[in-house]
């Protein structure tokens, strides 16, 4: 399998704190993966580590192959969107698109223009007389005409509007669809991300909870519900994520390795934001990639 | 063409929902053999959805023998599924009608209505089920 970005053991210590520890994780190139987890899970610090901006205290990260620090041939192929998209606020679009030309040996620029064009942004705007919306746009737009093989993008519609959420999530969509781009894009709410991502990675506290294709996770978590009992081993149970109990009722959110034909229980199928917000609430760090790395 | 519509708060999913449109097109005769279907990358776009959800669609779509993929062209319509039963819709909707103003008469609301047609349509199309089998 191509891997755009795999890492081993890798651990990010600020002084005393970890915001990263033992983060195993392939992403497979072509997909569009989203990496959920709540403020404070080391997403930012992963992506930063992506990139080269930050340098692992422990493990290693290959990034299309390649370690990132300071490899200049490697950031060519990279294009990154920093959180609450920093830009220039003096400069024009004009401008920017001329220091992109002038800042990267691949550079795109009837690509840039076009897309400015297409989204309605002026070129001699400047970047403060622009909606948050549309200095979103802007810094999209500038890091996919580096024609990027790998496009990461750390929270790009916290600070949206709904509207122009989903008018930054149609011109996302519609270059995955133009390219063979892989793309990495994190989020603390999941539902900005459920309709575009193909592949999940779940951080808590610095670990991975959760790892691997949309379909097939969905596919491998059930919800058992059935009269209540205390838990005992039932066929096809790989693991119990999360459990409730009423007094008459037990429900379960298990991961399968098998078809579950106890007549006791009966089967549903789980939603993806049902599991994400099991795993974040599963208390194991020590056992924390419970993925199926295929 | 038809234009697809996304519901975020369906539990079938997106790929199954895009499925589904293209079918009911064809039931009701929307959409006919040699139509083309939108392309995959403004279905994407204009759904903000990812490409490969898309891509599975109509995967589905064709290995149900429905539509074919020409490479570098698009993905047309093959078969339709409207049939010959289309006709005899006409006449089955009118008697439908009239049914449903009586329905209605006698105090029915609109969720007693899809209650009572669904369990009467169980119930039916099980006891015919049977009767074939034994016959």
């Amino acid at each position: 399998m191509n891997l755009a970005l795999e890492a081993h053991s890798l651990g990010k210590r600020y002084k005393r704190n970890w915001a990263l520890r033992d983060c195993s994780l392939q992403v497979p190139a072509g997909r569009v993966a989203a990496l959920v987890g709540p403020n404070g899970a080391g997403k930012s610090t992963l992506l930063n580590l992506a990139v080269g901006l930050l340098r692992p205290t422990e493990g290693t990260l290959h990034v299309l192959g390649r370690r990132p620090d300071g490899d200049r041939d490697l950031l060519d192929r990279v294009g990154f969107v920093a959180q609450d998209t920093p830009l220039y606020p003096d400069f024009t679009v004009s401008e920017l698109i001329t220091m992109g030309a002038r800042l990267n040996r691949r550079w795109d620029t009837p690509l840039a223009r076009d897309r400015m064009e297409q989204i309605g942004i002026p070129l001699d705007r400047r970047v403060e007389g622009l909606s948050g919306g549309q200095r979103a746009q802007v810094a999209l737009t500038l890091a996919l005409a580096k024609r990027p093989e790998l496009l990461l993008l750390d929270e790009p519609v916290a600070s949206l509007d709904p509207l122009a959420r989903r008018e930054f999530m149609q011109v996302l969509m519609g270059s995955v669809a133009d390219g063979d781009t892989t793309v990495l894009l994190s989020s603390h709410l999941l539902g900005d991300l459920e309709r575009v991502c193909d592949y999940l990675i779940v951080l808590q506290t610095a670990h991975v909870q959760l790892l691997g294709g949309v379909d097939e996770l969905v596919n491998e978590h059930k919800a058992l519900t059935g009269p209540r009992r205390q838990r005992a081993d039932i066929a096809g149970v790989a693991a119990v994520i999360r459990e409730s109990h009423t007094d008459k009722q037990t429900t379960l959110l298990v991961r399968t390795n098998g078809p579950i034909l106890d007549p006791a229980w009966t089967v549903h199928d789980v939603t993806l934001e049902d599991l994400v917000l099991a795993y974040l609430a599963y208390p194991a760090p020590g056992r924390a990639v419970l993925g199926v790395a295929k | 063409m038809i234009e697809f519509l996304l519901d975020g708060h369906s539990q079938v999913a997106p790929y199954m929902q895009l499925v589904q449109q293209v079918k009911q097109g064809l039931r009701t005769g929307l959409i006919e053999p040699g139509d083309q279907l939108p392309k995959v990358r403004s279905v994407a776009e204009s759904l903000a959805i990812n490409p490969n959800t898309v891509l599975k669609a109509y995967r589905h779509l064709e290995a149900e023998g429905l539509v074919e993929g020409r490479p570098g062209v698009g993905t047309f319509v093959r078969r339709t599924l409207a049939g010959p039963s289309l006709a005899g819709q006409a006449e089955l909707r009118r008697e439908l009608v009239g049914w449903l103003r009586r329905a209605r008469t006698a105090g029915l609301e609109q969720e007693d209505v899809v209650a009572l047609i669904q369990t009467t349509m169980r119930a039916t199309f099980q006891d015919d089920e049977k009767r074939e089998e034994i016959a």
